[in-house]
């Protein structure tokens, strides 16, 4: 079993069809759970008070945000190498789901940030650096949307989201060479002593798990009306023709 | 390739438009900054580098979408895509000529629009310097969205949504070489990351334009 089966639209479709439920109602359940835990279950922050629950959103949203496109690299990178049509679908699926986890972490981080820095905006590097993000998921589903023929729109758009990532992280660094801001540092991470306690970080990861499965669940749904649109359309040409 | 180059300019100056109306909408734009801020020269002059910097990335936009459209409507960017120059070679020189008509014009008519805006004094060297190191990359990220939109009808407005978010490094540095400039500080760090944007994407991105390119000729 390799990915380059499910190059084959019909393999993909029957292999993710029983998938897709469970994937549905794990990222339902996750979610419910991490968030009512999160919401109900943990005490506020002593300086905070209960605004610091917002982070069971905010985190994993902005957590997805980068790694959707992330994900749209690969995807696009096989496709230009291998023309795997799965895999350009999948990009293409991707994107708006991205452009939603970036909107909600930008519009959560300014619902946090009025009680707690003050403002609902500063031209902090991280938010900045969002805020390029979401540009360039713009471009990106604009770009896909702009060209009629499907196997043109996949490459120019994978090249696109090649330069676009070298930039995006160019973007970054110099946004933080620019204003040193009022972010905090990373909270989470595997190799650092000190992290969240225990008590914020167990459904923190609920959520995040949530998140993933949630953005699986969408893109397999995605991929597979994008797949029978393509059927409907060539049935609809073949009618014509006939 | 050279001959494709004077080919490229010759056609800019005389077709006229486009040559001298990246600078007319550089005059334009910083005429009328002061109308909307004010004309108090202190406030003039603190935002002027990044003024200056932004006027003259939107001039190099607005002809941007003249490298590719024209050869691609009456046929002659399918001669050059079968000539025996590699095609990385034609968008690297088309980029070029680019420049040369709207990048360079800009950069040597900057310091006259400086006056204007009240730039302080030790700036101007630095306004002129950093925009012949940072307008090379503008034309080649430019001929990049270019290619990209090629083939479209109506691509001027997707073009410049793809291609302003790649401009963000080169107008965060240049505008922060003028800018410490200006106030007397030190401008290696910028002026040197700036030239390091320039040179990657001088040496990288005519390869993404002519993979572009030969996607939408097919």
């Amino acid at each position: 079993m390799s990915i380059w089966e499910y190059a084959n639209p019909k393999k993909f479709m029957t292999t993710t069809a029983p998938v897709l439920p469970w994937m549905v109602a794990l990222s339902a359940l996750c979610l419910v759970v991490g968030l009512v835990w999160g919401f109900f279950f943990t005490p506020d922050d002593y300086r905070q008070g209960s605004t610091v629950k917002i982070i069971y959103i905010h985190v994993p949203s902005a957590m997805m945000a980068i790694n959707i496109w992330a994900m749209m690299l690969v995807t696009s990178l096989i496709w230009l190498i291998r023309r795997h049509h799965v895999s350009a679908l999948a990009a293409r699926a991707a994107a708006p789901v991205g452009i939603a986890m970036t909107l909600i972490a930008l519009v959560t981080g300014a619902i946090w940030g009025q009680p707690m820095w003050g403002t609902w905006w500063a031209w902090d590097p991280r938010l900045t650096s969002f805020l390029i993000l979401f540009l360039f998921y713009l471009g990106y589903v604009a770009l896909w949307e702009a060209i009629d023929n499907p196997d043109t729109a996949a490459d120019l758009t994978s090249v696109l989201c090649l330069v676009g990532s070298v930039f995006a992280i160019l973007s970054r660094y110099a946004v933080l060479f620019w204003n040193q801001g009022l972010h905090q540092g990373a909270s989470l991470s595997l190799d650092k002593e000190e992290n969240v306690a225990d008590v914020f970080w167990i459904p923190l990861l609920v959520c995040i798990a949530g998140f993933v499965l949630l953005f699986i669940a969408l893109v397999l749904i995605r991929t597979r009306t994008e797949i029978r649109a393509r059927r409907l359309h060539a049935i609809r040409m073949r009618q014509r023709m006939g | 390739m050279i001959r494709l180059f004077l080919r490229d300019l010759k056609l800019a100056i005389r077709s006229g438009g486009g040559f001298g109306l990246g600078l007319a909408f550089f005059l334009i734009v910083t005429v009328l900054v002061p109308f909307g801020v004010g004309p108090e020269s202190g406030r003039l002059a603190a935002i002027a580098p990044g003024i200056l910097w932004l006027g003259a990335l939107l001039a190099c936009l607005l002809s941007l979408d003249r490298i590719f459209a024209l050869d691609y409507e009456d046929g002659s960017l399918d001669l050059l895509a079968t000539a025996p120059i590699p095609l990385e070679g034609v968008a690297a020189v088309k980029a070029a000529a680019h420049w040369v008509t709207t990048g360079l014009p800009l950069t040597l008519a900057a310091p006259a629009l400086g006056v204007l805006l009240n730039l302080p004094g030790p700036a101007y060297g630095w306004l002129v310097v950093s925009l012949a190191v940072g307008t090379p990359a503008l034309s080649v990220i430019g001929a990049f969205g270019a290619a990209l939109t090629v083939g479209l009808k109506r691509g001027g407005l997707l073009l410049s949504l793809l291609v302003l978010p790649l401009y963000v490094p080169t107008l965060i540095f240049g505008a922060e070489t003028v800018r410490r400039g200006a106030e007397g500080l030190d401008v290696t760090t910028p002026l040197l990351l700036m030239a390091g944007i320039t040179l990657g994407a001088v040496a990288l991105l005519p390869f993404a334009a002519a993979q572009a390119l030969r996607i939408n000729l097919r």
